[in-house]
């Protein structure tokens, strides 16, 4: 039995090539050109999955992006891809497709029972009802719901394909290739435009590939070949088939997702699997035709029951009928054309039953001269069968379509062919902020106004005459390239009569009583749902749509929102341009983050910065830590350390002897004019004007609201020429700080500034040998206590390179950074290294870093404050300069009663009770441990260590009115029961006075 | 993604190369030390978020580093223009941003 449903000839598929594919484990064969969905069609395969909520049993019901039920599991292993549409995968040979859901097998599914008998306990917002209490019980709840809902599986193992991205510009970008679209692009590119055409099909033409009209005389499928052919040899035209413009954003930017090898197999045979094209375009036309729209009414979800354009589509482009007995229902001329596709393809249409009383016109005659029954003023109210459609029942309906008026009678039948009139896809043209409008002439939403360079041509806006659609994409295309449309289109008579606005279907019983009439069959919604939501008191069509779930699936609700909508209007009494509509957002169908995430992943997501001297890092054992996207060493663990052991071994030697850090991080700001002094002044909180030529000054930034922003030491380097340092984490921050106030508020003032954060590399050594160790490596700069002081800074050769060195201290003890060009940063590196091997110089990281720091009390911006300190609230009112002219950034806020209040959170010094304790950073601080919760939190512990030198940890932290409880005790409950106290102290515990960095 | 138009580079570049920075023309008041804590509020603390026009600064960050002004409506994001710093804008909303 193989293939029962495929014609002998006809359709675009290619007969000569047969495909092998699976479905279910079971072998099955199609032919190229094939999708799979019409492969499994030809094939009469009728269950393609189970629905969501009720697990009833599911059948292809469309053709494209539409589809709703055939959601597939492609391929096994690492390579599966869960979820597309049967409808839009192309068959290629050795094709794995399973069904999503159902258990044991979508034929046979025992959840259908739980379905049938449960059905009714599941209403709209049946989660909502049902799982809400008692609380605790939702765990157990929501791992039942999981396993029962949802369709494909993703892969846990690593995508073996690649994606990628390309950035794209053009003149013309023509969304859609159908009539419309390929028109369009005619006239801009022989206009010489650059253009730039996408469909979501492997091949252009869209409607004209299954339509039996003639272009200009031509057939259809050849004038739609012989369009793409002349635009694939236009220089300045990009044609893009299987590509699915999926979002389209602010000033004419697109998205647009091309399938690359999806078509030849699950995984790329090399390069890029799929492809992002990032389109900015001047002008856009929309030409994304029309999505058909189905009748709700009982069990309109059987498998059989299928949209007549899709049917047509399959007759005629694949050569497939699905099925061997049809009924036809139609609002309008449409199902006519199926009802002659199947008759003229051999096949019984039992009847075209048609809502309209009094339907006339060409198609009318043609099916009456083919013999085909025509019942006017009738619907089919309800479909049966069990597995799939067996039978119609069809029934005479008033002429406003709103209930039934005579006996129903039984057609036999395997195929419903369903024609409820047309949706244009408005989608795209919501994406940038427009709302749809309901135009009341072709019963259906077209786009609103749009502030875009946008044109629209075709069905999108209900033209859908096949004539129609080409003269106006013609007309757009010249009106998007600022030219005269040449091509005029006709395709004979395309006359139609008046379709019937219709959507619910009346049955012989209420909506709440008759069998299922679904409306989104993805997220299994019927009419009933809907009207109970109605009743419950959900008016709003956005609280409809989320607390019936309906357009909530991967087809967001493209067949069934019209009909929701509708449905809604009606219960409400109000007219459907009332109720209004949901808004569409990206992405029009669904794009694999594989293929957002393109190259931009594992190395390639974030830079990493590594400083000159990396390599030694890596070679010498050194665990990293990323400081932004710097990556810093963090420890030098040395074999059978413990952490802790080598923060203990690297803080003893800097206190002991010699450590060196690399310290190229740090941002650097070199600073020049006439007015760098002056500038200074103004940004920081204390004085520049006096600092000189040598000397190097501390200094702390504020925000105008008078908090901590940024630290960090400036050298002067002479009058007009300063260098800034910052934290590692905030240089570009201040930098664009700095720029932002000298050109928006003191453009009077010459200053220059220049990131040289890469040009320099630092190697910061401290500990009592640290001037022995500069001393064997430099011999032309005075480096005596008194003639190279604390906070000097001076030029000198440092191993045969000039080299800046500065004497500064972040550890509290005699320290230098020798700053070397960045080249040559490696080979000082190496060079201190081997000159301080004699004192045992130990490399040391951020870590010990900031253990050192903290034992002397120094902040961290950004680990110590957090934007809500200012200096005094951080004990750092001496840097506050109290005579300066200009009111420094920030100063005013000092006086905000707010601000100036005593007993704001300070930073003070914890030292724990127990000396053994190392209080967890972030352990919030309260004063009571018993009382009740929740607790009155005074602050919070912001950093805490071990302090191996002075055998005790030690921690920073705010507290509330910190600086007035010296001496207090505050404690700290942790969240495995234990209250750790720490006594409120100075945050200096080592070398109080500061006379080691002096010395 | 927007497409801006940098009055300095007098190209339109992408979104990605620019940094926004807040309501444009609030100028640092030349003595703060005169005004009241009120005042002073006002200019550190207090923006306009309107529905519609709205005059703000960005930085092309990843280009010239030039801070410039736009004036862009908020719902639609249309950018009407765009202008260097200290000139005045050209489209302007009554009664809004101005």
């Amino acid at each position: 039995m193989s293939q029962v449903n495929r014609l002998q000839q006809g359709g675009r598929v290619d007969r000569s090539k047969p495909l092998t594919f699976t479905w279910n484990g079971k072998q099955f064969q199609g032919y190229q050109g094939d999708t799979l969905a019409s492969a499994m069609l030809a094939n009469g395969i009728k269950v393609v999955g189970r629905s969501f909520k009720y697990s009833r049993p599911r059948g292809i019901f469309g053709h494209g992006a539409e589809e709703a039920n055939a959601l597939m599991q492609l391929g096994v292993g690492k390579e599966t891809i869960p979820n597309p549409r049967a409808t839009q995968v192309e068959l290629f040979n050795g094709l794995e497709a399973s069904a999503t859901n159902g258990w044991p097998n979508s034929d046979f599914d025992l959840m259908e029972w739980v379905g049938k008998i449960g059905g009714k306990m599941m209403p709209p917002g049946f989660y909502y009802k049902t799982f809400m209490w008692p609380e605790k019980m939702w765990m157990t709840y929501e791992k039942f719901i999981r396993k029962a809902a949802g369709y494909g599986k993703a892969s846990l193992e690593a995508d073996p394909d690649i994606y990628d991205k390309l950035n794209r510009h053009c003149d013309v970008m023509v969304v859609g290739a159908g009539p419309a679209g390929l028109a369009a692009a005619l006239e801009a590119g022989r206009a010489g435009k650059r253009v730039i055409l996408a469909d979501e099909q492997n091949e252009f033409g869209g409607s004209l590939l299954a339509s039996k009209q003639s272009v200009n005389g031509q057939p259809a499928a050849e004038w739609a070949e012989a369009a793409a052919a002349e635009l694939a040899a236009m220089d300045n035209v990009v044609c893009l088939p299987r590509t699915t413009v999926f979002g389209y954003y602010d000033q004419n930017f697109l998205g647009a997702l091309e399938r690359r090898t999806d078509h030849e197999g699950m995984t790329a045979p090399s390069g890029s699997r799929q492809r992002i094209h990032r389109i900015r375009a001047h002008q856009v036309v929309l030409a994304t035709g029309a999505i058909e729209r189905p009748l709700v009414f009982a069990n309109n979800d059987l498998p059989g029951v299928m949209l007549s354009g899709s049917v047509a589509t399959y007759v005629n482009r694949f050569g497939v009928v699905p099925g061997n007995r049809a009924v036809v229902m139609t609002t309008n001329d449409s199902g006519y054309q199926t009802a002659l596709d199947i008759h003229a393809a051999g096949r019984t249409v039992v009847a075209i039953v048609d809502t309209r009383h009094n339907p006339e016109g060409r198609l009318l005659d043609a099916a009456r001269a083919a013999g085909i029954t025509v019942k006017t003023g009738h619907a089919v109210i309800e479909a049966k069968g069990g597995k799939q459609v067996t039978d119609a029942l069809v029934a005479p309906i008033d002429a406003a379509g709103d209930s039934v008026t005579g006996k129903p009678v039984s057609m036999s039948c395997d195929l419903i062919a369903v024609a409820g009139g047309w949706s244009p896809v408005v989608h795209l043209s919501c994406h940038t902020g427009s709302r749809p409008q309901w135009n009341d002439d072709i019963a259906a939403f077209v786009p609103g106004p749009s502030i875009q360079k946008q044109h629209l041509a075709g069905a999108i806006i209900g033209e859908y005459t096949t004539a129609g659609a080409l003269n106006m994409g013609a007309a757009m295309g010249a009106e998007a390239a600022g030219a005269e449309a040449g091509s005029n289109y006709d395709c004979g008579d395309e006359s139609v009569c008046p379709a019937q606005p219709m959507y619910l279907v009346p049955h012989t019983k209420s909506v709440m009583r008759a069998p299922k009439q679904f409306v989104d069959f993805q997220n299994d919604v019927t009419a009933a749902g809907i009207t109970l939501a109605n009743n419950e008191g959900f008016e709003s069509i956005e609280h409809v749509k989320r607390y019936t779930a309906m357009g909530f699936g991967t087809d967001q609700g493209k067949t069934g929102n019209i009909n929701g909508m509708a449905i809604t209007a009606k219960n409400l009494g109000k007219t459907i341009a009332e109720t209004g509509t949901t808004i569409f957002r990206p992405a029009y169908t669904p794009v694999t983050f594989g293929a957002l995430g393109g190259r931009d992943i594992g190395d390639l997501l974030d830079p990493a910065r590594h400083t000159a001297m990396h390599p030694w890092h890596v070679e010498n054992g050194a665990l990293f830590e990323n400081v932004g996207q710097w990556k810093r060493p963090w420890y030098y663990p040395k074999a059978g350390e413990t952490m802790q052991d080598t923060l203990n071994r690297e803080c003893m030697a800097v206190r002991n002897s010699v450590g060196m850090v690399d310290a190229s991080t740090l941002g650097k700001i070199d600073i020049q004019g006439k007015d760098a002094r002056e500038f200074l002044n103004r940004v920081y909180t204390n004085a520049f004007s006096k600092l000189a030529p040598g000397k190097c000054r501390y200094g702390l930034m504020l925000k105008e609201d008078g908090m901590v922003f940024d630290d960090g030491v400036t050298a002067c380097i002479n009058d007009n020429h300063f260098v800034m340092t910052t934290t590692s984490g905030g240089a570009a921050a201040v930098m664009s700080w700095l720029e932002m106030w000298s050109q928006t508020e003191w453009p009077e003032l010459e200053v220059y500034f220049t990131s040289v954060t890469d040009h320099w590399a630092t190697c910061s050594f401290s500990g009592p040998n640290a001037r022995k160790v500069l001393a064997k490596l430099c011999d032309d700069v005075d480096l005596s206590a008194d003639a190279f002081k604390f906070m000097d800074w001076r030029e000198g050769t440092v191993a045969g390179i000039k080299a800046r060195i500065f004497r500064i201290s972040f550890t509290g003890e005699l320290a230098y950074e020798v700053n070397v060009p960045a080249n040559q940063g490696l080979y000082m590196w190496q060079k201190i290294m081997a000159a301080g091997e004699e004192f045992g110089i130990t490399p040391y990281g951020t870590e010990t870093m900031h253990v050192l720091r903290a034992e002397k009390g120094y902040i961290i911006v950004g680990q110590d404050t957090d934007g809500s300190l200012t200096p005094q609230d951080c004990g750092m009112d001496w840097i506050v300069g109290k005579k300066k002219e200009f009111s420094f950034l920030g100063k005013r806020s000092f006086t905000r009663p707010d601000t100036a209040r005593t007993d704001r959170k300070h930073l003070v010094g914890l030292k724990p009770i127990d000396p053994t304790v190392v209080i967890p950073e972030g352990s919030q601080a309260v004063a009571d441990p018993n009382q009740p919760i929740p607790m009155d939190m005074l602050g919070h512990v912001t950093s805490s260590y071990w302090s191996e030198c002075l055998g005790h940890g030690i921690a920073m932290g705010t507290v509330k009115n910190g600086f007035n409880m010296m001496g207090e005790t505050v404690y700290f409950p942790q969240a495995d029961g234990r209250v750790l106290a720490a006594e409120i102290v100075s945050p200096v515990f080592y070398d109080a006075k500061g006379e080691r960095h002096h010395d | 993604m927007l497409h801006i138009y940098c009055p300095y580079c007098e190209e339109l570049r992408e979104e990605e190369e620019f940094s926004y920075s807040g309501e444009a023309h609030i100028a640092r008041p030349t003595d703060p030390e005169a005004l009241t804590d009120a005042e002073w509020g006002d200019y550190v603390f207090f923006r306009k978020n309107p529905r519609g026009l709205h005059h703000e600064m960005w930085n092309h960050a990843a280009g010239c580093r030039r801070y410039f002004n736009a004036t862009r409506d908020t719902q639609s994001y249309e950018i009407h223009e765009t202008y260097k710093m200290g000139e005045k804008p050209s489209v302007t909303s009554q009664g809004a941003a101005q």
